[in-house]
């Protein structure tokens, strides 16, 4: 035999891994410099698939980085950098002790500063990856662009925010690639498509945050760090497919001594004339699209689906809104400009109102609030809620349901796909009927008439559903009926009766051969083995728990009391 | 001699007092003066001689009188040091005075003397050093010159700029401008990418559906629940409009933890299981295919007062015994479920067991100590008789050996109500079994400290041996081999298998069970079934291995018996959840072939009584029928 004796975790997984501890000690570094590379690069821990072999067989709760990542890091020029911003620090304190005022600001002067071009380079070599992670930087950028000058970071750093976000709001209204919008408890949540890339962020409502003590800014400062830089060379980079100059003279109303939600507002009001510029070209672009090779099938559906989302681009189209004064003026605007609408506010608010309330040729007037004294007759006056559920219908919804001081259908998340066996919301059911054309139950017969007129595209696809459409209608009514005596009887107790297929000798066989199959199953899972059988109770549970919470849910409004759900009364404009 | 330092508080202490005229000096130090209280002296001169305290002391009225009467009592000081009054003078007085109203005690000491400078202000005329100013210092510096002319030649030649002013705005340019996809690393390719945000759903929307909102209960859960524990980490709320919507106190919170998530969290590239659930289901022939086996429960054997612990069928499957702990034992017959007979015995019926030999109508009935033969008088006349006169025909042995039991022949009353033999053994039997032939039987008498546990007996020559000399733990139950001479005994976890002809140890069988309950063998003889109560039946391959072929747990509770079929390939296990369940167990001839085991049936029937659900199960000798026995004081026989 022979040989020398192999000692235990020098080999395998044990060396391919390091903890943080150890990772720190070979770059050098001070934990909170080891935490902002980290954060810069990129890096994070790693669970090993075998951690008591990391461990050295201890099973001590610990993280562990990739070995190979810390060796890339060592290379890292901006190590050297943090190295000499900790010379920097020393010196200027020294300087300050002896009150060399002049070195002081020789020192100042000459204060090192590192860029994260490279590493932005080197964390997404493409730029489809860079868009692809820009959600988190989206959301981070907007939540400090609404930060006050406490104190809680630079000055710069939220004038910078400020700068990217209307930047970025300013190309999603140029490319009109808006999607999605959903108001949350939380905020605004924004869908974007661009170049392909579904992008979500979350905005905050307008309001002064208390900052909470347990949160260490100093990490999501060095977040940001990264992501505004991420996030210019994003913007840099979409303005240039648009053949916009880069960076944009909006820019220019950027000042701090507007508020922020003002500065956005008169950014976008500002872009306006842009965005119209544009439009021709996008529509010289549309056309060229028809691919040659291709099956006509799928030709066909992929023009419809184009032909859906042009249609969606221009939904305000044509539509001359006024935003009173309670509603949140930022995000509606946007909304409204990123679907081709006219937007004007009150101009004593904020600046960038083109027009004033008295205009005649203002369509919709959104206000927020139980009544109005003096109102116009040639326009709607409808709740800010119409715009957002119009635009995730992609349709414009019928507004009786949302006009002043009506109580409102539910606001539904644009976010969830029901799968088969979720539970669907009834109004969700409604919409979805609407969205097909499907023709609403109570309506005049003169506006039936204009409805057929408008409706002669759809009407193929009509044929199509219309039985499943029946059923679901009668589903539907079904489930109001019921919802409706639960009101009224708490309980009803109806004679049982025997049913058909007990009695009857076809139905009998289906039920002895269902019952059959049933105890087959049942037997034949009693003859799995241990560890199939433990796999297969856990999905059967989940799959159980699941069916149990959409029955509850579905049993649920038996609790609280749902407003009459009516169909959508229908008037097409 | 100094002037008189006046004494404001004499108890003070400090000796440096001296009186007028006299010289006495208290040379005692600074002690308390009232160690001297019992003394006639207070202290001691220079010269080391007693100073005597005054002949007699002042007593209060002394005090009060002088108090009234002095004038100068005002002035009048006591020095303890001496113990003499001490009159104080008018400058001493004035002293005090003066020191009460923080003056100088000084007289004379003026505070306000005028101040004197040190130096003069006045500028002086002539130079202090009288030295001629240098040339240098009126004329202007060449090297200096020299420096300034080279840096203007600099500016002037381009070589020095101006200071750029420092860029504090980012630059921005198209990064990804040389886009080279060969330049993605390694790196890149082991990646995990984060997940991104969950996507809000209908419940976090400001205006959801009722549905979505909780009800008063589920909130104070929600809201006593870890925040680890939560569904939902926020509550869903309803606002009746969008100006009422507050701002989310936990929005900076979020985004924080997201950081943390982003930089500190683990992450590990994990595989879902995505297994369809009906693919795990094993795939096994179905029962259909697999008739005959008993369906339905089809008739109910009622007569017991109390629990069936046992039953057995006659080898023509015309009868059917059961023993009770109602100290009967009753007689059905099959087909029509009546009770042809009953008979009182004297005690709770363990086991009964009826001859396998078809020419032979005994049937073995166990309880307390004894072991009874019964002819039942059932069936065939001509066996009856026989089986009598097989009985009668014993001749006892020239020899009379000492037995472990006594053998009995019953006569008389007991004669005519069946009873033919009467072993009563020493301890109480637990389980009686027949050999295949029907001469042999076996008793079991649990035990746990001695070596009598098992007893076989050979009716025709009334003969009763000990087959094992040695105690290998409690005995559970035992079975013969169907065609050889083997011999099966299960202890708590263990099944031996001895060879009744070389009398040594073939095999041991390891079930894996914490207690057997119950043991059957299969007619061809090479395979066993175990039911344990730790609910586990173990399928036994002797050819195969000592451990157990397969383990079934089919059942909730504890196994209480099991049965093999005799023809068809069939077994059933009844349990304390008062189920018996009917499984196909095929055995091939073909050695290579492992057996069959396919659950066909769950028969349900028996109540649970006191925690006992079925008792006993046997099979019917030909019909694939089988009869179990339970607590609820029924026999039923599902076919």
């Amino acid at each position: 035999m022979g040989g020398l004796q192999k000692k235990k975790y020098e080999r395998g997984s044990a060396t391919n891994y390091i903890t943080r501890n150890k990772a720190r000690k070979k770059l050098q570094l001070s934990l909170a410099d080891f935490r902002r590379l980290c954060i810069l690069k990129g890096i994070y821990p790693h669970e090993p698939k075998h951690k008591k072999k990391v461990n050295k067989g201890s099973t001590a709760p610990r993280t562990f980085y990739l070995f190979k990542d810390i060796r890339f890091l060592l290379h890292e020029p901006i190590v050297r950098k943090f190295r000499e911003y900790k010379v920097f620090v020393r010196k200027l304190r020294k300087a300050y002790g002896k009150a060399e005022w002049t070195g002081v600001e020789r020192l100042r002067d000459n204060k090192p500063g590192y860029k994260l071009d490279h590493i932005i380079k080197e964390r997404y070599p493409t730029f489809i990856d860079a868009l692809r992670d820009i959600d988190d930087a989206l959301s981070m950028c907007f939540l400090f662009s609404t930060f006050a000058r406490t104190g809680k970071c630079h000055v710069q750093t939220i004038t910078l925010c400020r700068r990217l976000t209307v930047e970025w709001m300013n190309y999603v209204v140029t490319s009109r690639s808006l999607r999605k919008v959903f108001l949350s408890i939380k905020g605004i949540y924004y869908q974007a498509e661009v170049l392909g890339q579904l992008i979500t962020w979350l905005v905050p409502y307008q309001f002064a945050h208390d900052h909470p003590t347990d949160v260490d800014y100093r990490v999501m400062a060095t977040f940001t760090e990264m992501y505004t830089t991420l996030f210019g060379f994003i913007n840099f980079r979409l303005y240039q497919t648009l053949n916009l100059v880069y960076p944009p003279k909006v820019t220019q109303y950027l000042d701090l001594t507007f508020s922020c939600a003002q500065q956005k507002l008169s950014a976008l009001s500002a872009s306006l004339a842009r965005v119209v510029a544009t439009a021709e070209e996008e529509e010289n672009q549309l056309d060229l699209f028809p691919t040659e090779g291709e099956d006509q099938e799928n030709m066909q559906a992929r023009e419809k689906e184009q032909k859906e989302q042009e249609a969606q681009k221009r939904l305000f189209e044509g539509l001359k809104f006024f935003l009173n004064r309670e509603v949140p003026r930022e995000s509606l605007a946007f909304i409204l400009r990123c679907f081709g609408a006219e937007v004007s506010w009150d101009k004593s608010l904020c600046i960038g109102g083109t027009y004033e309330v008295t205009d005649e040729t203002i369509t919709h007037q959104i206000v927020d609030r139980p009544d109005m004294d003096k109102q116009y007759i040639n326009r709607y006056y409808i709740q800010p809620q119409w715009v957002f559920d119009s635009v995730n219908a992609q349709m414009r919804l019928p507004v009786e349901d949302y006009f002043l001081g009506t109580t409102l259908p539910p606001h539904l998340s644009p976010f969830v796909e029901e799968k088969d066996g979720d539970y669907v919301p009834p109004e969700k059911l409604k919409l979805m009927a609407l969205q097909r054309g499907e023709k609403p139950v109570q309506e005049d017969e003169e506006e039936e008439d204009e409805e057929e007129e408008e409706e002669d595209d759809d009407e193929e696809e009509d044929d199509d559903v219309d039985d499943e459409e029946l059923t679901e209608e009668k589903n539907l009514k079904k489930l109001e009926g019921t919802r409706a005596q639960g009101k009224t009887l708490a309980v009803k107790v109806t004679p049982g009766k025997v049913k058909p297929w007990e009695t009857g000798s076809v139905g009998n066989k289906v039920r002895l051969e269902q019952e059959e199959k049933a105890e087959e199953k049942r037997l034949a899972i009693m003859m799995m083995k241990k560890k199939e059988k433990y796999l297969y109770d856990k999905i059967m549970f989940g799959k159980k728990r699941t069916t149990r919470e959409v029955s509850s849910l579905r049993c649920a409004p038996a609790k609280p009391t749902r407003p009459s759900l009516r169909p959508f009364a229908c008037r097409w404009r | 001699p100094l002037p008189p330092l006046p004494r404001p508080h004499p108890a003070k202490g400090i000796h440096k007092c001296r009186k007028m005229g006299q010289d006495i000096r208290n040379t005692v130090g600074n002690v308390p003066m009232e160690w001297y209280q019992d003394y006639p002296h207070i202290g001691y001169n220079l010269d080391g001689k007693k100073i005597f305290k005054p002949i007699r002391n002042k007593d209060e009225l002394d005090e009060f009188l002088d108090k009234m009467e002095n004038p100068d009592y005002w002035r009048t000081v006591h020095d303890k040091m001496t113990a003499s009054d001490i009159r104080l003078t008018d400058e001493q007085v004035d002293l005090v005075h003066r020191l009460q109203k923080g003056q100088f005690g000084d007289v004379n000491f003026n505070e306000y003397e005028p101040s004197v400078d040190f130096f003069t202000n006045e500028v002086m005329i002539h130079p202090v050093t009288n030295r001629p100013q240098d040339k240098r210092s009126f004329i202007p510096s060449l090297i200096e010159k020299e420096k300034v002319s080279k840096l203007v030649h600099a500016i002037k030649m381009g070589w020095i700029k101006p200071r750029k002013p420092k860029e504090t705005t980012p630059q921005y340019y198209d990064l990804w401008a040389k886009e080279d996809p060969n330049a993605i690393l390694g790196r890149h390719k082991m990646h995990v990418p984060a997940p991104k945000m969950r996507l809000p759903g209908h419940e976090e929307s400001y205006n959801p559906p009722p549905e979505y909102l909780l009800t008063e209960e589920e909130r104070l859960v929600w809201e006593q629940q870890d925040a680890e524990d939560r569904k939902l980490p926020f509550l869903p709320q309803k606002h009746s409009c969008l100006r009422a919507v507050p701002a989310f106190s936990r929005f900076i919170h979020e985004r924080f933890e997201r950081c943390l998530d982003l930089y500190l969290c683990p992450r590990q590239r994990k595989m879902r299981v995505n297994v369809n659930p009906e693919d795990l289901i094993p795939k096994l022939p179905k029962p259909k295919d697999l008739q005959p086996f008993p369906t339905t429960m089809s008739l109910v054997y009622r007569g017991h007062t109390s629990l069936v612990r046992c039953i057995s069928a006659s080898p023509t499957g015309q009868w059917l015994v059961s023993g009770s702990d109602d100290f009967t034992v009753r007689f059905w017959e099959v087909n029509t479920g009546r009770c042809m007979k009953t008979l009182e015995v004297g005690g709770a019926v363990k086991s009964v067991a009826w001859n396998p030999n078809p020419a032979v109508c005994l049937v073995a009935v166990c309880f307390e100590h004894t072991v009874l033969l019964l002819n039942p008088s059932l069936g065939d006349r001509l066996v009856v008789s026989s089986t009598d006169q097989l009985i009668t025909a014993y001749e006892p042995p020239e020899e009379d050996k000492e037995q472990a039991v006594t053998w009995a022949l019953s006569e008389g009353l007991e004669h005519n109500k069946g009873h033919r033999l009467t072993l009563t053994h020493p301890k109480a039997v637990k389980q009686v079994v027949w050999h295949g032939k029907g001469d042999y039987l076996s008793s079991v008498m649990p035990d746990n400290s001695s070596n009598l546990q098992v007893l076989i007996h050979q009716v025709s020559k009334r003969r009763t041996q000990n087959p094992f000399r040695k105690n290998k733990g409690l005995v559970q139950c035992v079975s013969f081999h169907p065609l050889r001479p083997y011999f099966f005994v299960a202890t708590q976890r263990y099944v031996r298998v001895y060879n009744l002809i070389k009398q040594e140890l073939t095999k041991k069988l390891m079930t894996n069970c914490k207690w057997i309950s119950s043991m059957a063998i299969h007619p061809g003889g090479d395979n066993l079934i175990c039911g344990s109560y730790d609910c586990r039946l173990a399928w036994f391959d002797l050819d195969l291995s000592t451990k157990p072929y397969k383990m079934l747990r089919h059942h909730k509770k504890a196994l209480r018996g099991v049965a093999y079929h005799r023809n068809y390939p069939l077994f059933a296990s009844g349990a304390d959840d008062g189920s018996v369940i009917v499984c196909h167990g095929m055995v091939y001839n073909d050695l290579l072939q492992n057996p069959l085991i396919v659950p066909v049936k769950v028969l349900k029937g028996h109540q649970i009584t006191h925690d006992l659900g079925v008792l006993d199960v046997t099979f019917h000798p030909t019909q694939p029928w089988v009869f179990s026995s339970g607590a609820d004081t029924t026999i039923r026989l599902f076919t």
